[in-house]
């Protein structure tokens, strides 16, 4: 695919559109339709659309697998990390009140987070799963 | 009546996604119309106001899988088989009959089902009024979705998101990672289709 003028026009202009689009729906979240899990999902696969046009090698420039393995466990971190941030700031595991200065200021600033975390690791999961599934399927000669 | 068209066009074209789902030998064209069905019904969510479900069944359902899917086809891919479905070597009647017997219960057991919005409904009871009344004043957010999500049922996500990482690493110790120069050698000739 690496010779389609179009595709490969065309995804230079999506991909960027798509990005944002995730980042919209990861922190608006709580206000329209959409979360940590559809932005992930969707950033992921702007990521995937990369690498279907200009090839699997060019993504992994982009964002090294190791980096992946490291986001996949940041993502859970800093989830569960929250729970701990509460449990030391006096309150109950996951209550995000004792978090700021009120009640409504800490769920806000609780979800905003946990939701951050819940992204980043779906993010890295699928591209760990997209990407293990890509290498997997390619000659091996050209690795190493 | 509007909604009613949406609903019945969209049902219609569900069924007959199935249809040809079963009916199709070619799994590339099968795992396409998996990922049109996954889009009828993400249409289907959007029809009956559950716009984050629908999200994330347009997003997952028809994007990620879909995509993993063709990659399965594609790590599967043995020239000899010509990626169509092998045609079945016995007569379908068990599994109709039980697909029948089955199908007919589930139908039997829609008629106590309460009318769909219905707010006198058992689930429409129980805490979802709470939900409805405290989720602004309580958190501030006003999508209730992502409040029960992150703050209500938030060790309930906590868990969702340790599965979704527990997959990812199951999948990178299953086919991720470097293969043994043995399985190497095997592999190189289809290596080059993808």
């Amino acid at each position: 695919m690496k010779h389609n003028l179009i595709l490969r026009v065309v995804s230079k202009f999506l991909i960027p559109l798509i990005f944002l689009f995730a980042l919209y729906v990861q922190f608006h979240g709580d206000f329209g339709p959409g979360g940590g899990f559809q932005a992930g999902v969707i950033f992921s696969a702007a990521i995937i659309l990369y690498a279907l046009v200009f090839g699997v090698d060019s993504a992994k420039k982009v964002i090294p697998p190791y980096v992946l393995r490291l986001l996949a466990s940041l993502g859970v971190l800093i989830y569960a990390g929250t729970g701990i941030a509460s449990l030391l700031l006096g309150g109950n595991y996951l209550e995000y009140g004792v978090l700021a200065s009120s009640q409504v200021a800490g769920q806000h600033l609780g979800i905003l987070v946990i939701e951050l975390g819940v992204g980043i690791t779906v993010m890295a999961v699928m591209l760990i799963m997209f990407f293990a599934f890509a290498e997997r399927g390619r000659a091996e000669g050209d690795k190493e | 009546m509007i909604d009613s068209i949406v609903d019945i066009t969209l049902l219609s074209l569900l069924a007959i996604h199935a249809i040809a789902i079963i009916r199709m030998r070619s799994l590339f064209a099968v795992i396409m119309l998996f990922g049109g069905f996954s889009f009828l019904s993400a249409g289907l969510f959007v029809a009956m106001d559950a716009a984050d479900v629908a999200f994330t069944e347009a997003a997952v359902g028809a994007g990620i899988s879909t995509i993993l899917m063709l990659a399965t086809l594609a790590l599967t891919y043995a020239p000899e088989v010509h990626k169509e479905e092998k045609q079945p070597t016995h007569k379908p009647w068990l599994p109709l009959s039980v697909v029948l017997i089955t199908g007919g219960m589930l139908i039997y057991g829609t008629s106590d089902i309460p009318a769909f919005g219905d707010p006198d409904a058992p689930a429409q009871k129980h805490v979802a009024p709470y939900y409805l009344e405290k989720s602004v004043p309580e958190t501030g957010v006003p999508n209730v979705v992502t409040a029960v999500l992150a703050s209500y049922r938030g060790f309930d996500t906590l868990g969702e998101v340790t599965v979704i990482f527990t997959a990812g690493i199951a999948v990178l110790l299953l086919i991720g990672g470097r293969r043994k120069s043995k399985t190497k050698i095997e592999t190189t000739e289809d290596g080059n289709e993808t």
